[in-house]
């Protein structure tokens, strides 16, 4: 199992090159002239070549990527071009609030998602299952940004429960955030578990532990969740990325200072280091969680456990 | 199951013995399979409403008059007889910008999910057809691509490109067509040990001809259920993006940049939020019922 781990984790390096490889070549083609931008009414000839030179913007594009990513290593992403401070520690501030909601939506889809999910599969009369039914595909349809929205004219400007904007009270301003961003995520989670559960409750071998006169819930818990699961399992992973890349329009509805706000804000800056970083971090939190979900599947798939058990 | 109670019933009179053995079209048989999903149909006919209203647009409003042009008078109307879903901060009948906005919207997706369908379908083919080397090298370059969500992608290529309509059908097409690449080349893969293509092979057919002829009509089934599917989320992609100021720039009408623009006056007046919500929430449920539909009658295996 370790070596599984171990395996999976070595698989990041080329993962987390690739990506800041894309991201590079793609923002390098960026139309303009990065000390323009910079210097803005002071450029100049002169000023303009020496800073180019300074920025290495010189050099060819490997030299140029080359630097970025011993820059990367030392934990320098480079200074924005605007506000003229570390990239660093621009994402330093912002990236607490992202981590904070993003966690809290994915806890609160998977915790009600998948009950929700194994009760309508295993009563598919109930008005439950017909309700989460029509739920769920209302819930992938809806425009997350939109309910945002929705949620603030009824939480905040109508009952007043809720702040309708920014972090400054603590909790309660990440409910609705948390809510909104996991709308599309639970809907899937919901609807995944809910197909894969049927389908796994008709399989032979869950009928043999019928017959063999269990209990309904140990049927259900013991033997049909685990294999049910897998799909919900693989739903997350792939969800994961859509979840993170909403976060930026969660953000601007909420107007939450995260690390998607500051990549929007940047893009209309035309900030590149910032997008870059900005870009480079949420990519690294995509593929972390892919990560995660790869090794909670193996802990649960039995025949990926055996496959490194079994010759060890 | 009930199908199949249905097909071991005894046959009894020759009327009935003429309709279950009278051979249909694949197209008569695939669409009676469809209509008889209630949820597919409704889904199809609000889609294509929409549709009607995006196309005939300039026959319901007048553009230049009142969806550009700025009026204060009817500033901030609320839903009435006279505008249905009411006006906007600029005096905008907000069901012509709908209407017009949803030919904005349609547009851009369509032709965004065609871009993809074309450049990553080609790539998906060439790589599930050939196999091998070529295979590994197209796909991984897809993998790479695949790194980034969806939207951080095109939000990427915007920001390079800049926000332009043509701009944003590139930016969200290469977005899309690893993905594309990658539903294509399964599909490839599913048919390509078929004896058919051998049979074209040795009667010396071209690659290029098989691919087209053989390899892509037989898997066009799932690929149409994706394209379906895809079409949602690039309208849902664009509006966001719109909605962010970074896709379709006012005062052209586009779903998102609408919602932007009612969210600065959503607490006095709600209607500006919710009708351009309500309309990307019907269309993109529309095209999810349409492609959970279809895909129960083009793929009965994967019905559940």
């Amino acid at each position: 199992m370790l070596r599984y781990i171990l395996k999976r984790i070595a698989l990041m390096i080329p993962i987390i090159l690739a990506l800041t490889f894309v991201v590079f070549s793609i923002m390098s083609l960026t139309p303009g002239d990065a000390a323009y931008a910079i210097l803005g009414s002071e450029y100049s000839e002169e000023n303009g070549a020496q800073l180019r030179t300074e920025l290495g913007l010189d050099k060819p594009f490997f030299v140029q990527y080359f630097n970025y990513m011993v820059g990367l290593l030392h934990g320098d992403m480079g200074t924005s071009y605007i506000s003229k401070a570390p990239v660093v520690d621009q994402l330093k501030a912002r990236f607490p609030n992202t981590f904070k909601i993003t966690m809290l939506s994915m806890a609160f889809s998977v915790i009600v998602g998948i009950p929700i999910g194994v009760i309508s599969a295993t009563k598919p009369k109930s008005v439950l299952s017909r309700t989460s039914l029509l739920v769920g595909m209302m819930g992938i349809s809806i425009p997350g940004f939109w309910l945002g929205m929705l949620m603030i004219l009824l939480f905040a400007v109508k009952l007043g429960w809720l702040p309708s904007s920014g972090v400054n009270e603590g909790f309660k301003s990440l409910l609705l955030p948390s809510l909104t961003l996991g709308i599309n995520f639970l809907a899937s989670v919901m609807r995944t578990t809910r197909s894969s559960m049927m389908e796994t409750v008709r399989a032979d071998y869950v009928r043999t532990a019928r017959s063999k006169g269990l209990s309904e819930k140990k049927v259900i818990f013991d033997h049909a969740l685990g294999n049910a699961l897998m799909p919900t399992i693989t739903v997350v992973g792939v969800q994961v990325g859509t979840l993170l890349g909403s976060m930026v329009l969660t953000e601007t509805v909420f107007a939450i200072p995260g690390t998607g706000r500051l990549l929007v804000e940047a893009i209309t800056k035309r900030d590149t280091p910032t997008i870059l970083g900005a870009l480079v971090l949420l990519g690294c939190c995509v593929a972390v969680c892919n990560l995660i979900v790869d090794i909670i599947y193996a802990y649960i798939d039995p025949r990926i456990k055996a496959q490194y058990t079994g010759r060890a | 199951m009930e199908a199949n109670s249905a097909n071991t019933r005894m046959i009894t009179t020759r009327k009935e013995f003429y309709r279950k053995f009278r051979k249909k079209s694949i197209a008569q048989e695939l669409w009676g399979r469809f209509v008889k999903n209630k949820t597919a149909v409704l889904g199809l006919a609000i889609f294509i409403m929409i549709l009607l209203l995006a196309v005939f647009a300039p026959l319901i409003a007048d553009y230049d008059t009142v969806v550009i042009k700025l009026n204060i008078a009817e500033r901030l109307q609320k839903p009435s007889a006279k505008y249905i879903f009411g006006t906007d901060e600029m005096g905008r009948d907000i069901f012509a910008r709908i209407i017009y906005g949803a030919r904005n919207s349609l547009t851009i997706s369509f032709v965004s999910v065609a871009f993809a369908l074309t450049l990553g379908g080609l790539l998906g083919a060439i790589s599930g057809y050939y196999g091998g080397l070529v295979d590994n090298i197209i796909m991984r370059i897809m993998d790479v691509f695949l790194c980034l969500p969806e939207i951080l992608m095109a939000l990427a290529f915007v920001a390079v490109f800049g926000t332009s309509i043509p701009n944003l059908i590139i930016s969200a097409g290469l977005s899309f067509s690893p993905k594309f690449a990658r539903i294509v080349r399964s599909a490839v893969l599913s048919v390509r040990g078929s004896e058919y293509l051998e049979a074209a092979r040795s009667i010396g057919a071209r690659d290029f001809y098989i691919i087209i002829n053989h390899v892509i009509i037989n898997c066009i089934g799932p690929i149409i259920v994706q394209v379906t599917l895809y079409i949602a989320h690039a309208i849902l992609i664009i509006s966001s993006l719109s909605f962010i100021g970074l896709g379709v720039q006012p005062p052209a009408p586009e779903w998102g940049n609408m919602l932007s623009s009612g969210r600065e006056y959503m607490r006095e007046a709600a209607y500006l939020v919710i009708s351009p919500g309500l309309a990307i929430f019907f269309t993109i449920l529309s095209l999810n019922l349409l492609g959970d539909g279809l895909r129960d009658t083009l793929d009965p295996r994967l019905k559940q």
